[in-house]
């Protein structure tokens, strides 16, 4: 073994990363994805990696053990752990450092288990197969892990199957597994990113004590710096396979040196103030709302109503009915009871009903731009059809609405006949929104539309429908889980809980206290870009549990 | 772009097969039925792929063979890709009981071995070019109906399908329009091999005498006129065999590489 004194614990000195794409039909492509970065690790401290898709964080996380995903090939620079060059290790050498010197958590831990087995097997499976520990010291231990992580029944938990535990509590039993064999270095991929905001807080929590408890090293990947700003020592910020800056928790996040790590810092800082209470365009009364074939009310006895060029912004969590209220308003699911009015008209409940005028001025904009749009169609066709079809444009009068409209939406010339593929995450999105506007519509609904893109795009998103309510007067449904999103741009709040709004009201009214239990856990789990965020809440929690 | 040597060598063989059925009456050496040599003759300078069992030209007869084939393989390859992948699409698209009774309808016909179908209908329906191309037609379209409603399912549930019956599309713009472009790169290869199937039922058809009549020569028909020469050593029955081997391999190698471009969902230019 290396003397532990010397050095770092994990070192990269001008890492290189390539790989060869082979899209269908055209030639292989050479990619180069990380282009000299340097970085240490010291012992016991956490590196946090951050960065919007494809700067190279989990490229970088995975070389951590001279890993390449799938063609990935770590062509250049050194990776030194514990004092030995790893990059070129052979198999064996690089056998006995994986689930044993370095472990890794990923993003997804329900697709990451085998669900045939049992948690414990799994957990306790590399401490044993590295001959680390025998089976009945790895069990202990991973007791020991599962009570630190603040599993339920430590004892027992192990004897459970995946599916009979929930996501954050998996995720858990991840991390358990990857503390098991005493590693040096834990490489955390997006642990939290797939949880809900209340789940993602308990998670990172216990990850954050965990990591402090065992003195492990960690990196922590995540394209959300108010997480890593909770857990992290040191930040890497990286671009496009570049480091951007590297510097102490605190320096990057109170004081940015370079302009894009002071746009990370400073997005979602919208300010939008709250619009007058109206007379509404849409009124949901009373609607309650159950799947075919089932008796399990997934809408119970729904109130909303949204005023015309207004915001209102639906809360929950996942599986609180905020989609299915979506598919109500839209026809697509049609409601048990109650009555939808939109425009003054009664809106029949299925989609057949509806008149050309009530399908026109209500559209949808959807999460994943990437299935909305027809990949075969270009972008004239996509946004051109509801032209064509509301109004009949035809022809140069169509394309030339078409441009209009792209240049609303900030995009301007040389797009309209590119096909969806050939657009960012960004600009998909945007042009959904263009084909929404296309209908010249009075309310659109908008189903988490930033949820999958980068936190900057996200922020350039909500600007431009901001803008665009300013000028063309339309209201917005806004379903989401993200509380920043909805500070950001909401006139008025619904907060959904297992398919009943249980806080209703102006913006001001509803993020003010006194809250109700629910809307104050869904509050004070939105990470805040902070130092000492996360330590405030879960005192604040222990000690409201400790009054109780 | 670049094409795989397999794919152009098949690309080559298909186009040379088409050229020949295309342009029979010009290419042919001799007419396709009368007795110009003497029986079952080797290959020679005068005969290039020698002669048949009452001495007709075996290479006029496979040039005029061929293209009897490939018409009717080609007109109800058509005809079962026109109704089977509309019909899949149409059950895709509105679920339901008309899905369960397109779906039932199509497990009731593919319950049956279609040889023993086809044979059925055949000896009753009289013996004619249309009847033979909509009993195979009608027989393949079974199958590319399973194909097409399996992608057109996987399609349906997409949000700009969604987005298409929000707008209040009809149901013919959702089929033509979203759908179809959608499904075309897997439904292009499997009518590769869907056709090499037509031809190979065609020839066992007229294998067993119930496809193409005499006078008109098919290559099935053709291996079963000469096939007792086999015993004597000759090679007649050869010729149409291995004509029916080399069109279905080059088309294959066709379909094939259509068929590995296939960018599944994800789209963009092209394929």
């Amino acid at each position: 073994m290396p003397d532990p004194a010397v050095g770092s614990l994990l070192e990269f000195k001008d890492l290189r990363i390539e790989a060869t794409a082979y899209p269908p039909g055209e030639p292989p492509r050479h990619l180069l994805l990380v282009d000299g970065v340097s970085v240490a690790v010291e012992r016991g401290q956490v590196l946090g990696l951050i960065g919007e898709s494809g700067a190279g964080k989990s490229t970088i996380g995975l070389s951590a053990m001279a890993y390449g995903r799938g063609g990935v090939r770590l062509t250049g620079g050194q990776i030194v752990l514990n004092g030995r060059e790893i990059r070129n290790a052979d198999a064996g050498g690089l056998r006995a450092l994986r689930g044993r010197e370095v472990t890794y958590v990923s993003q997804s831990a329900a697709a990451s288990f085998n669900p045939a087995k049992r948690l414990m097997e799994q957990v306790i499976e590399t401490s044993v197969s590295h001959g680390v520990m025998t089976k009945n010291q790895a069990g202990a231990r991973a007791v020991d892990l599962f009570r630190q992580l603040g599993l339920p029944d430590p004892e027992s938990f192990g004897l459970r199957y995946p599916h009979q535990v929930s996501g954050g509590q998996l995720q858990r039993a991840m991390t358990a597994m990857a503390l098991c064999p005493r590693p040096d270095l834990v490489i955390f991929d997006e642990p939290t990113t797939a949880l809900d905001v209340t789940t993602q807080i308990e998670v990172l929590a216990a990850i954050k004590l965990a990591i402090a408890q065992t003195g492990v090293a960690a990196l922590y990947i995540t394209h959300d710096l108010a997480v890593v700003a909770q857990v992290a020592d040191h930040i890497l910020v990286l671009r496009h396979g570049r480091k951007v800056e590297y510097g102490t928790t605190d320096q990057i996040i109170n004081d940015p040196r370079e302009e894009y790590t002071r746009a990370l810092v400073s997005v979602r800082s919208i300010q939008h103030a709250e619009k007058a209470e109206a007379p509404p365009v849409l009124t949901v009364a009373n609607v309650t709302a159950r799947y075919r074939g089932t008796t399990f009310d997934v809408l119970k006895n729904v109130n909303l109503a949204v005023a015309p060029g207004q915001t209102l912004a639906i809360v929950g969590e996942s599986g609180s009915g905020k989609s299915t209220l979506a598919r109500v308003i839209t026809g697509l699911l049609p409601a048990a009871t109650g009555r939808i009015t939109f425009a003054g008209r009664t809106l029949s409940g299925d989609l057949a009903g509806r008149s050309k005028d009530d399908l026109r001025e209500l559209q949808m904009i959807y999460q994943m731009a990437d299935t909305a749009m027809n990949p075969r169609q270009t972008v004239g066709t996509i946004i051109g059809r509801p032209l064509e079809f509301y109004f009949g444009l035809k022809g140069e009068a169509r394309r030339k609405r078409v441009q209009d409209l792209l240049d609303q939406i900030e995009m301007g010339k040389g797009y309209i006949d590119r096909y969806p593929a050939e657009l960012s995450g960004g600009q998909k999105q945007r042009v959904c929104i263009a084909r929404a506007l296309a209908a010249e519509p009075r309310l659109i609904i908008c189903d988490e539309v930033t949820s999958a893109l980068d936190p900057l795009v996200a922020d350039g998103i909500l600007k431009l429908l901001l803008n665009l309510q300013a000028e063309a007067k339309v209201a917005y449904l806004f379903i989401t889980h993200d509380i920043a999103t909805v500070r950001a741009i909401a006139d008025r709040i619904a907060v959904m809980f297992k398919g009943q709004v249980v806080r209703y009201g102006p913006k001001s009214d509803v993020l003010a206290p006194p809250f109700d239990d629910y809307t104050d856990l869904l509050l004070s789990s939105v990470p805040e870009m902070r130092l000492g965020w996360l330590e405030e809440v879960i005192a604040g929690r222990k000690m409201e549990s400790a009054g109780n | 772009m670049r094409i795989p040597l397999s794919a152009l060598v098949g690309m080559f063989l298909t186009a040379s097969f088409v050229f020949m059925a295309v342009f029979a009456q010009l290419l042919a050496p001799y007419p396709i039925d009368s007795a110009v040599g003497g029986v079952w003759e080797g290959p020679s300078a005068t005969h290039w792929l020698g002669t048949d069992t009452i001495g007709r030209d075996i290479f006029s007869r496979l040039i005029y063979g061929g293209q009897i084939t490939i018409f009717v393989a080609l007109a109800s390859s058509l005809l079962a890709f026109s109704t089977g992948a509309f019909l899949g699409f149409l059950a895709a698209v509105r679920g339901g009981w008309v899905d369960q009774v397109l779906s039932r309808a199509v497990d009731l016909v593919m319950a049956i071995p279609s040889l023993i179908v086809a044979l059925v209908v055949l000896s009753v329906l009289p013996l004619n070019l249309t009847v033979l191309i909509l009993v195979i037609g009608l027989l393949d379209s079974t199958r590319v109906f399973r194909l097409s409603r399996a992608v057109a399912v996987d399609i349906a549930v997409m949000d700009y399908v969604e987005a298409a019956k929000l707008r209040g599309e009809r149901q013919s713009w959702v089929i033509f329009r979203e759908i179809l472009p959608n499904a075309l790169t897997p439904l292009v290869a499997e009518f590769g091999l869907r056709f090499i199937f037509a031809v190979l039922f065609i020839s066992t058809l007229s294998f067993l005498g119930l496809g193409i009549q005499p006078p008109l020569a098919d290559w099935g028909g053709m291996v079963k006129e000469n096939k007792d020469g086999l015993i004597y050593g000759k090679s007649a029955a050869m010729m149409p065999a291995m004509a029916i081997a080399a069109l279905a391999i080059s088309v294959n190698l066709v379909a094939d590489w259509v068929l590995s471009r296939t960018s599944s969902l994800k789209g963009g230019r092209g394929a």
